[in-house]
């Protein structure tokens, strides 16, 4: 009897196991599914941008331009310069980032690829994941390449350089997670610039805090870690939640 | 305990009903503290000794820089209800938050501009707190802009919510690197407010303003309430026999 007993709670417990494991196997089959189709998304992302070069170098050209207006219009001291040199890189990376934000969503929303994301079954989230990805790629890691150039033109020392392409390249991608979700929102309005700029702006404040801060530390020879941490506090907290409002508001667009 | 109150509140007309009966109730008190507070802030209370009569704006500056941050977590939390459990009311009370808070922020704003002459020699100090309510009037300022930019009311609504709810995650964030900010800017505080050991005579009209201004936005949201219903269920039958009485 007890063995009857025993044997029925270890069939019981087995199925137990073979259905968890059944389950689990699904959540795995799904997950890999979800990140092969991210990738896909991510690497025809950065297909296209690579076939029309134009759209990769405007935000620099843009950024290197911003970053001229201000010897032009302040003074051409160095010694002047450098005073105002992180606030300037940093507004000048903030305003490149979100000229760029435009491309992020327009075509695929224009040629109807987003409604087909957001049919094909896979978790949007991870699509929203990998777009917001491609586009750190295209404009944030070149704008962290650019910055050394600017840098230097406002008498950064070369020493500083490490410091300022890292700061921008971690605070970079805050900035393209954020405006993520702004460009989601306002898919679909027309003229939408200066809307876009009234949403991503104010949200975007602690990056711009942080980076001119890690920059100036920089500039001084000094120990960054602390704001460079604070900042990768905040690209930790934007990668786990910004794909998934981004998602919800393309899905609140797309209805 | 059952939940039908709750179901109710999901019911446009069950709504308008209740923000008219209600509406009264926050109203007179609201007018009564205010009132009080303003006699005692501006009359009772004795000059401040450093500051003499320059203080007073604090009876205005200060309940409505508490009001614009609590008007933002309102909306959120309105917003926020409205999209998980799709509640349209809760679209109405988040969209008639927006111009109440928006108006609480631009009032801190100007009152704490007006303070700041006489007490720092500057209309506009980079301080944190001042700061911070420049950047809310902006996140006010965007939430409306994303209403009025999308014409469709259900995407606008759904929109502006999820907008709301991802500012306020953003919300203490900015709050505290703008506050790291300015600490390492040390700006040379002319007047930095400790921790306030405000004599009685002075702590009593705050408080009652501070309840004053709490119970006049109830009100005024419940009137916007009762707008945003309207205009929101304008083809709706039942709105010619509320009408009439």
């Amino acid at each position: 009897m007890s063995s009857r007993v025993s044997s029925a709670t270890g069939s019981v417990a087995t199925r137990a196991a073979a259905e968890q494991g059944a389950a689990s196997a699904t959540v795995a089959a799904e997950t890999a599914a979800a990140l092969r189709a991210a990738r896909l998304a991510l690497l025809r992302d950065l297909q296209l941008a690579f076939r029309k070069r134009s759209q990769l170098v405007q935000p620099l050209a843009f950024f290197a331009l911003v970053t001229m207006l201000f010897p032009l219009a302040v003074s051409p001291e160095l010694s002047r310069l450098r005073a105002i040199a992180p606030g300037v890189l940093w507004v000048a990376a903030l305003l490149a980032s979100l000229l760029a934000l435009e491309f992020l969503f327009r075509d695929d929303a224009h040629d109807g690829t987003l409604e087909q994301y957001a049919l094909s079954g896979q978790s949007l989230t991870w699509l929203m994941f990998a777009k917001t990805a491609a586009h750190w790629l295209l404009t944030g890691v070149p704008l962290a390449l650019m910055a050394p150039l600017a840098a230097l033109s406002l008498g950064a020392s070369p020493a500083a350089l490490p410091g300022i392409v890292a700061s921008v390249t971690v605070g970079s991608v805050t900035l393209s997670l954020i405006g993520s979700i702004g460009a989601a929102l306002t898919l679909g309005i027309k003229r939408s610039g200066a809307l876009l700029s009234l949403l991503t702006l104010p949200l975007s404040l602690p990056v711009l805090i942080f980076g001119a801060r890690a920059t100036e530390l920089a500039m001084h020879g000094a120990p960054l870690a602390a704001p460079l941490e604070l900042l990768a506090a905040l690209a930790v907290l934007g990668v786990t939640l910004a794909p998934l409002a981004a998602a919800a508001a393309v899905r609140i667009s797309l209805e | 305990m059952t939940w039908t109150w709750f179901h109710r509140l999901g019911s446009p007309p069950y709504v308008y009903a209740l923000a008219a009966r209600l509406t009264p109730w926050f109203a007179w008190p609201a007018a009564l503290l205010i009132a009080g507070g303003l006699w005692g802030g501006l009359v009772l209370a004795p000059p401040d000794y450093q500051q003499g009569d320059g203080f007073r704006i604090v009876y205005v500056h200060a309940p409505s820089a508490w009001m614009s941050l609590m008007v933002y977590m309102t909306m959120a939390i309105a917003a926020a209800i409205a999209l998980i459990w799709r509640i349209k009311v809760g679209h109405a009370v988040a969209a008639a938050c927006a111009p109440i808070g928006a108006s609480f922020t631009f009032a801190a704003l100007v009152t704490g501009a007006l303070w700041g002459e006489p007490m720092w020699g500057t209309y506009w100090e980079w301080d944190p707190r001042l700061t911070s309510m420049l950047i809310l009037l902006f996140l006010y300022l965007g939430y409306m802009g994303l209403r009025a930019g999308l014409e469709d009311t259900q995407r606008a609504d759904r929109a502006s919510a999820l907008l709301a709810v991802a500012g306020s995650v953003n919300v203490p964030i900015i709050h505290y690197s703008v506050t790291w900010w300015n600490s390492l800017h040390q700006a040379p505080s002319v007047m930095r407010f400790g921790k306030p050991t405000m004599a009685l005579s002075m702590l009593v009209p705050l408080l009652m303003m501070l309840a004053g201004f709490t119970l006049y936005f109830v009100a005024l949201l419940l009137v916007r309430l009762r707008g945003e219903v309207l205009s929101r269920e304008r083809a709706a039958s039942w709105i010619p026999e509320v009408l009439k009485t």
